[in-house]
């Protein structure tokens, strides 16, 4: 097993320990202040990253082009996949963000037989897309823990999520596909080989954490079944800030919490960031357009280049044998 | 040089991985592997540092006292500079959806070539010296240390990428590697690393105003010696000024279609179009290079060179600049040219088309239209006398080049213009051609003979798409609107799919098109004869 998997591994499993253990041993350090600390660094962390991007400015218009130009009436403008001007540039990013449009183009190939064969890949885009929307839904169903009253749209979210209807508690379908994409995008990490090849600590770490995340959080709904108003008690207390870690919630619920903790904690110096970076790729959000308009770059330098009299001057004689007209005569 | 396997044995490729961390997998410097450095002379002329006489294959490469400062300082200005780069070194999750979308890993199998590594090897050192996890946890956190090399491995693989975009195109962040290799080629460049394919033409371009260091007289000569040709093929002799001051339009285009065969033929189909629509134009011995190896260099390289176009225009009074087919010379004016030296002066105007009138608002700031764009809307509007069937005796397809394509968008005009100065058009697969077009493995400066083994892997999947065409439905000849690809892909196909030609748009053009007072043409703009040509579409 190579190190960076190693790590991961043995990385997601202490910390999962660690909250179990710690929930029972300093249930205020676990149940309190490193929740508290891990979001001041969640939010905190983010917005740094977010302003250190954005501090570097952007000299150059370079969007990649991945349709026709807006050039004349007659020939049919590729309006989303090449934007030249900032409102269809809203609708590529919209295409990005919410479809992983880029993605979708996936392809992979091989050669066979002398000859370079490309196959459709869609699975990395579609458990991609599954990944993140039930991951998104887990964290919408779980404001439930942090809201009362419980507002109705969120009540709409648990019904559809609940759809299938089967066992009781019923099953929540994001759960488990939050868990199944997460281990479908380990899987293919360790699987394929030029893809372990890539793959660093940084890889396998997040995704592992995530999918302990969604287990510990399954196993507490559907197997352990904590004692789900005491759990709430306390997280109403997190959020109003008047913080009470109540007696007898199981370790389990604390390795969940610690690890959701982790992954707040640790989101804003990881690849995770990616969710705020994609929003300020230059090859993305910005219009084709810097023929009709100019973009400004801040630090254009002023350079000295060779300009035409000095290159009159080291040709002039050569240019009038030939014929050809020159600002000076000598 | 070095012999290169046939084509049979080349594409035997192993995709598969080594065990040891790439970390530890020194790269290949023998023989063949690398271009040749740059002359110190000319390193001198262009005030660049470090310039010496040295090889890729020696032990000792002769880096100044204090590289790995200079290499961090870069770094840290242009992490200051460049938001691109910043997010580029932060945001990728290694999904490793651009890994098999480059021609050079297609073709070499090399994982290194695999654009998402292409960038940790600059990754690894920003962690190293930028990134709080780096400097801690060193490896774990997929940091190392910089070493000569380091140096080394950057040398062989960001001269092993042609900045042709295609990976960025599937990225879901849209992580473009030659934004990275711009980079890393720019660090490499304070430290004296760069390679003469490059040097050289960027240093003729600032002297004598072209890659190919073309006097001024000689300029003309070649440009008569083309009209000599033309009057003989058809009669008409088309009489192009030099640096004439008040003409309308400047025309410029890239100095390889003067210099050698496909390209002289593209020029002599622009010499001819101008011819047929009495265009008052001018070409200048000075501002006589479209191509702009700079962006292979430096932004301020590239940005001195691209200078000449304005500073030339302004200075002959020209309302507007018409550029010839080019590819990378596209992304400079499309991305480039405005931002770095414009605006334009105040003579300029926004281009307009004398022959048809249309306006062509999508470069009113720039000034400067693409020939492809020029020459289509002259055939919407049935300005041109074209008899397509002198082609038809090929079979055409056409290569999209990387940068018109996914640095511009321009994909549908030059294909208009085709569909209308020859008969038989064939597309190639689809996930071979327009933005997802294949480079033709020689582009960014790297179309040098001593890596030819590396220029045939890179082309691979390019001439696997024509070798595909060639056998389905004859395919003979390959269009493109890019002086590089006129140059490198000749051999290319000679090497993988024997008995493609290549030629540029305007050849076609050219051969298509029914000069005013013209005699019978008995041969092609090649003295190919034309076997019954005259009148075969009518």
């Amino acid at each position: 097993m190579n190190q960076h998997l190693l790590y991961s591994l043995a990385a997601v499993l202490v910390l999962g320990l660690i909250g179990y253990a710690g929930g029972s041993g300093m249930p205020y350090l676990f149940g309190v202040i490193i929740p508290y600390a891990a979001m001041v660094l969640f939010f905190a962390g983010f917005a740094m990253r977010m302003l250190g991007w954005v501090k570097s400015p952007v000299p150059f218009r370079i969007p990649t082009t991945c349709g026709q130009q807006q050039s004349f009436s007659w020939i049919q403008h590729s309006k989303y996949d090449n934007p030249s001007n900032k409102r269809d540039v809203l609708v590529r990013m919209l295409l990005e963000i919410f479809l992983f449009r880029s993605l979708f183009r996936n392809t992979k190939n091989e050669i066979r037989e002398g000859k370079v064969v490309y196959n459709l890949e869609i699975w990395l885009w579609l458990f991609g897309l599954i990944f993140h929307y039930s991951f998104l839904v887990v964290l919408v169903r779980h404001l439930r823990f942090f809201l009362e009253p419980i507002p109705a749209l969120l009540k709409v979210v648990e019904m559809l999520d609940g759809i299938l209807q089967i066992g009781l508690p019923g099953i929540l379908l994001s759960g488990f596909l939050l868990l199944g994409a997460a281990l479908f995008l380990f899987a293919r990490r360790i699987l394929i080989p030029q893809v372990r090849y890539i793959s660093l600590t940084a890889d396998y770490f997040p995704v592992l954490l995530i999918a302990s995340i969604a287990g510990t959080g399954i196993l507490m709904r559907y197997v352990a079944k904590v004692d789900i108003f005491t759990v709430k008690q306390m997280t109403m207390s997190l959020a109003t800030f008047s913080p009470v870690v109540p007696e007898g919630i199981g370790g389990l619920f604390y390795a969940h919490f610690f690890l959701v903790c982790v992954l707040f904690a640790y989101f804003p110096f990881s690849k995770l960031m990616h969710s705020g970076g994609i929003f300020l790729s230059p090859t993305r959000n910005m219009a084709n357009n810097s023929r009709a308009v100019r973009h400004i770059n801040p630090w254009n330098p002023k350079l000295k280049f060779v300009t035409y009299a000095d290159y009159e001057d080291e040709f002039r004689e050569k240019m009038i044998e030939a014929g050809l007209p020159v600002e000076k005569k000598e | 040089m070095v012999d290169i396997p046939n084509a049979d044995e080349l594409i035997q490729i192993d995709r598969t991985p080594g065990k040891e961390s790439w970390m530890d997998v020194p790269p290949d410097l023998s023989e063949g592997r690398f271009c040749y450095p740059a002359k110190p002379k000319t390193l001198e002329y262009l005030g660049l540092p470090n310039a010496r006489v040295w090889s890729p294959s020696d032990e000792d490469w002769q880096l100044p006292p204090d590289w790995q400062k200079i290499v961090h300082e870069g770094f840290k200005e242009r992490l200051d500079k460049y938001r691109s780069l910043k997010v580029f070194m932060d945001i990728c999750v290694r999904c490793g959806a651009c890994a098999d979308k480059c021609h050079y890993y297609i073709g070499s199998g090399d994982p290194k070539n695999m654009p998402v590594l292409r960038a940790e090897l600059l990754r690894s050192i920003y962690r190293n010296d930028f990134t709080m996890a780096g400097k801690i946890l060193g490896r774990i956190a997929g940091a190392r240390k910089l070493t000569p090399q380091v140096i080394k491995e950057w040398f062989s693989y960001f001269y092993q990428c042609t900045e042709c975009r295609r990976c960025s195109v599937y990225c879901p962040y849209g992580i473009d590697t030659a934004e990275i290799t711009m980079m890393a080629r720019e660090l490499l460049n304070l430290l004296g690393l760069n390679i003469n394919w490059i040097k050289d033409p960027v240093a003729n371009c600032s002297r004598t105003g072209n890659h190919l260091g073309i006097q001024p007289q000689n300029m003309v000569e070649i440009i008569d010696f083309f009209c000599d040709d033309i009057e003989e093929i058809t009669g008409v002799r088309p009489n192009p000024t030099f640096n004439r001051k008040g003409a309308e339009v400047l025309f410029i285009t890239p100095s390889g279609d003067a210099f050698a065969d496909p390209g002289t033929y593209t020029y002599m189909g622009y010499l001819m179009l101008f011819e047929a629509i009495g265009l008052d134009y001018t070409i200048s011995t000075y501002a006589s290079e479209g191509g702009n190896f700079g962006l292979f260099t430096s932004s301020d390289m590239m940005k001195k060179i691209n200078a000449k176009m304005y500073h030339e225009a302004e200075r002959l009074g020209v309302k507007w600049i018409l550029g010839g087919e080019c590819g990378h010379m596209w992304r400079v004016i499309n991305q480039y040219m405005d931002t770095m030296n414009g605006p334009t002066g105040p003579k300029m105007e926004i281009p307009k088309s004398p022959i048809t009138g249309t306006v062509f608002k999508n470069a009113a700031s720039t000034k400067m239209v693409h020939i492809a764009e020029f020459t289509a809307d002259l055939i919407r509007n049935g300005k041109l006398n074209l008899k397509p069937g002198r082609n038809d005796h090929l079979k055409v397809t056409y290569h999209d080049s990387c940068n018109p394509a996914r640095a511009m968008g321009m994909l549908d005009e030059p294909r208009y213009v085709l569909q209308n100065v020859c008969n038989n058009f064939y597309e190639m697969p689809e996930n071979t051609i327009r933005e997802q077009t294949f480079c033709c493995g020689s582009g960014s400066g790297l179309n040098t003979e001593e890596i030819m083994e590396l220029r045939m892997r890179g082309g691979l999947p390019r001439a696997n798409a024509v070798k595909h065409v060639h056998d389905k439905y004859g395919v003979n000849m390959l269009s493109c609107v890019c002086a590089i690809d006129r140059a490198v892909l000749p051999p290319l196909m000679d090497y993988w799919v024997p008995g493609v030609s290549v030629t540029g748009l305007h050849e076609l053009v050219g051969n298509a098109l029914v000069l005013d007072g013209e005699h019978e043409r008995e041969t092609n703009l090649r003295f190919e004869p034309l076997e019954n040509a005259e009148g075969a579409d009518e």
